[in-house]
């Protein structure tokens, strides 16, 4: 208790702490020690992989993901679930592509009352949460389902089929899918802009996980929320605000959908919620909240890309997919679990 | 242990910090709580002591801003005052230390720290978490109570539960509190390690703060307390000043003194079926040991430790 410190700041007891050491301490240690195991595994069996046309729609596939599985991940830090994510992309794509037809405005109309709409869901989740005090598997999956239903009934009451009419040349259409289905092609390889999204939402997730105030809330929130309660985090609005997070990435999800396609089919979406969750557990978020990062579950979303389009490259039936995605899932947890309990025991 | 006591309800120069007055609680049709008084000043210690079951959660709850009193006035610093939450208690500058629930055990101990009052720096969606001056405020101050942790990014969940109990007393006098709470800073916790946490307790006093120490066990009690509020099946059982009761008083009136002597008749015929020598008082001094004939003296000698000097250094 009183042995006297070193002037320049250094413990002695602070023995050789390694890089290697605060590595191992990282969350995002066990996803990108997987990620790179499958890179070299797709590299050896699939010749094509290592294109670069191949890299880019890896990445567009993990975007596609990693858009969703990061606030997913902010969300699961905070010790919640959000099944109704899948199907609320669906929603708000639906919301801003009907809305836009029947009231023949312009598309950013349909795009901003989609907005408020997805956002309304997100709250409506927190909300019931935090009202209830249900745990948010059932709060989630009633709202899983509601969306579903809304989505087809909605969309076969308004369209007479299951898809949406065409956008495609309504005013906004053009501006509208610059913004959210871009792509330039340089030389062989295209990028879409929805890696950009990506990366900056993963970059946004982590500053405000790591450095603010709410980062600070959100692990204490998922951590141990009675704790929480007590120092005075304002524990209702950290959850009600985690859900609004996912629900704003739904709706860029939902609006890069409608702009690539112009069309959204009602029925899709469904089971999404999953893979956001796998790439955010893979990418080190514990199930019982309070640990994790965004950068892993991007992590996460690349090793899902990989997988997804390295079974194509190698000529492989898809059929297959699943069954990998559910070993790497299992593979990931075990792997962070011992990754975790190593560093815990040698600090 | 420098207290000279004033009398229960001295209305002094400056009006108790906290003053609770025949308050009660009922969840429903269950008394929690009824007709509890109990004051604490600046520069003093009070405990409440009493059995599993006794209320003493329910009266931290209330103090605590958690839960609302049913009858009866609480007084912060004389002024009449119903809590609405614990960030209200916070404001009143009482600051409680919930025995489990102080921190967030994957959390490093700089971010358990400053918890719920995050300082910052800069504007808009630049205004950041000044995580230098976290991570130097909390090993600072940890330090100036006699922590020396190796490193302040390891998780809290790490620490010894003394350490932990520091830590949020620490965290608590840093961020200004007048009256602090303590929630059985001891229960969980072995000889030494509880001697180091009533160490900062009393440390804690000698800095100003009012302290309510909530506790069973009667030695830890009488080391530090200046006043104790005896509780029993949720009714207050006895208000004692440090000068009016001794320790074997107090650890015959919190086990119940009739109750007592039977367990000692039972222990007796226990001890006299087997082999040794029954000691007839040794229940009364808590766990064994011969009796101290000076209840005062060094009571936690008589726990187990042969010997404490170690932990009052």
């Amino acid at each position: 208790m009183s042995t006297a410190r070193p002037a320049d700041g250094l413990d002695e007891r602070l023995a050789p702490t390694s890089t290697l050491r605060k590595l191992l301490g990282r969350p995002e240690l066990g996803s990108v020690v997987g990620a790179v195991a499958v890179f070299v595994f797709f590299s050896i069996v699939a010749p094509t992989f290592l294109q670069a046309s191949s890299l880019s729609t890896i990445l567009y596939s993990a975007s596609t993901i990693g858009i969703m599985a990061a606030p997913v991940a902010l969300l699961m830090i905070g010790g919640e679930f959000d099944l109704s994510a899948g199907v609320m992309v669906t929603t708000s794509a639906l919301v801003s592509s009907m809305f836009s037809y029947q009231m023949t405005a312009n598309v950013w109309v349909g795009v901003g009352v989609s907005l408020l709409v997805t956002l309304a869901i997100g709250f409506f989740n927190g909300f019931m949460l935090t009202r209830t005090k249900l745990p948010s598997f059932i709060i989630t999956l009633g709202t899983f389902l509601m969306l579903t239903g809304l989505n087809l009934g909605f969309t076969k009451l308004i369209t007479g089929t299951v898809s949406t009419k065409t956008i495609a040349d309504m005013e906004g259409f053009s501006s509208a899918r610059a913004l959210f289905a871009s792509q330039w092609t340089i030389g062989s390889v295209t990028l879409k802009v929805t890696v950009l999204w990506w990366f900056a939402i993963v970059a946004v997730a982590t500053w405000i996980l790591l450095r603010t105030r709410a980062g600070n809330w959100i692990f204490a929130v998922g951590g141990g929320a009675d704790a929480a309660r007590a120092t005075g985090v304002p524990v209702v609005k950290t959850r009600i605000g985690l859900y609004m997070g996912v629900a704003l990435c739904a709706w860029i999800s939902g609006q890069h959908i409608l702009f690539s396609f112009d069309v959204v089919q009602s029925g899709e979406g469904v089971g999404n919620e999953f893979l956001y969750i796998i790439a955010a557990v893979i990418g080190g978020c514990l199930m019982t909240g309070g640990y994790g990062s965004a950068i892993g579950s991007a992590v996460g979303a690349f090793i899902f890309g990989m997988t997804s389009n390295g079974i194509v490259y190698a000529q492989w039936n898809p059929d297959w997919f699943k069954f990998f995605l559910g070993a790497m899932l299992l593979l990931a947890t075990l792997l962070n679990a011992w990754v975790r309990k190593r560093a815990e025991a040698t600090k | 242990m420098t207290a000279t006591e004033k009398t229960t309800t001295a209305p002094g120069a400056a009006p108790a910090l906290v003053k609770l007055t025949d308050v009660s609680k009922f969840y429903g049709n269950i008394r929690a709580l009824q007709g509890v008084s109990l004051e604490v000043s600046a520069g003093e210690i009070t405990c409440v002591l009493g059995d599993n079951g006794a209320g003493k959660s329910t009266l931290i709850k209330i103090i605590a801003g958690l839960h609302r009193h049913d009858a009866g006035t609480f007084e912060i610093e004389g002024e009449e005052t119903v809590l609405a939450n614990p960030r209200a208690a916070l404001d009143h500058g009482i600051a409680t230390v919930y025995q489990d629930l102080a921190v967030v055990p994957l959390m490093p101990v700089w971010r358990n720290f400053f918890l719920g009052s995050e300082p910052t720096r800069g504007r808009g969606p630049l205004r950041r978490l000044d995580v230098d001056l976290m991570r130097e405020t909390t090993r600072a101050e940890l330090l100036r109570m006699g922590i020396d942790l190796r490193d302040v990014d390891q998780p809290i969940g790490t620490l010894s539960g003394g350490e932990r109990q520091c830590v949020a007393i620490a965290r608590a006098v840093y961020f200004g509190a007048k009256v602090l709470v303590l929630d059985e800073p001891t229960a969980a916790l072995g000889v030494k390690q509880s001697g180091v946490v009533l160490k900062y307790v009393a440390a804690a006093r000698d800095a100003g703060l009012g302290v309510v120490l909530i506790t069973h066990n009667p030695h830890h009690a009488y080391l530090v307390g200046d006043r104790f509020v005896l509780l029993k099946r949720g009714t207050m059982a006895g208000s004692h000043t440090r000068d009016s009761i001794t320790l074997d008083e107090l650890t015959r009136q919190m086990a119940g003194g009739s109750e007592l002597d039977e367990l000692s008749h039972e222990l007796e015929r226990v001890a006299e079926s087997g082999a040794g020598t029954p000691p007839t008082t040794a229940a009364t001094d808590g766990a064994a040991g011969p009796s101290d004939p000076d209840g005062a003296s060094d009571p936690a000698t008589r726990t187990t430790a042969p010997k404490r000097d170690d932990t009052t250094r």
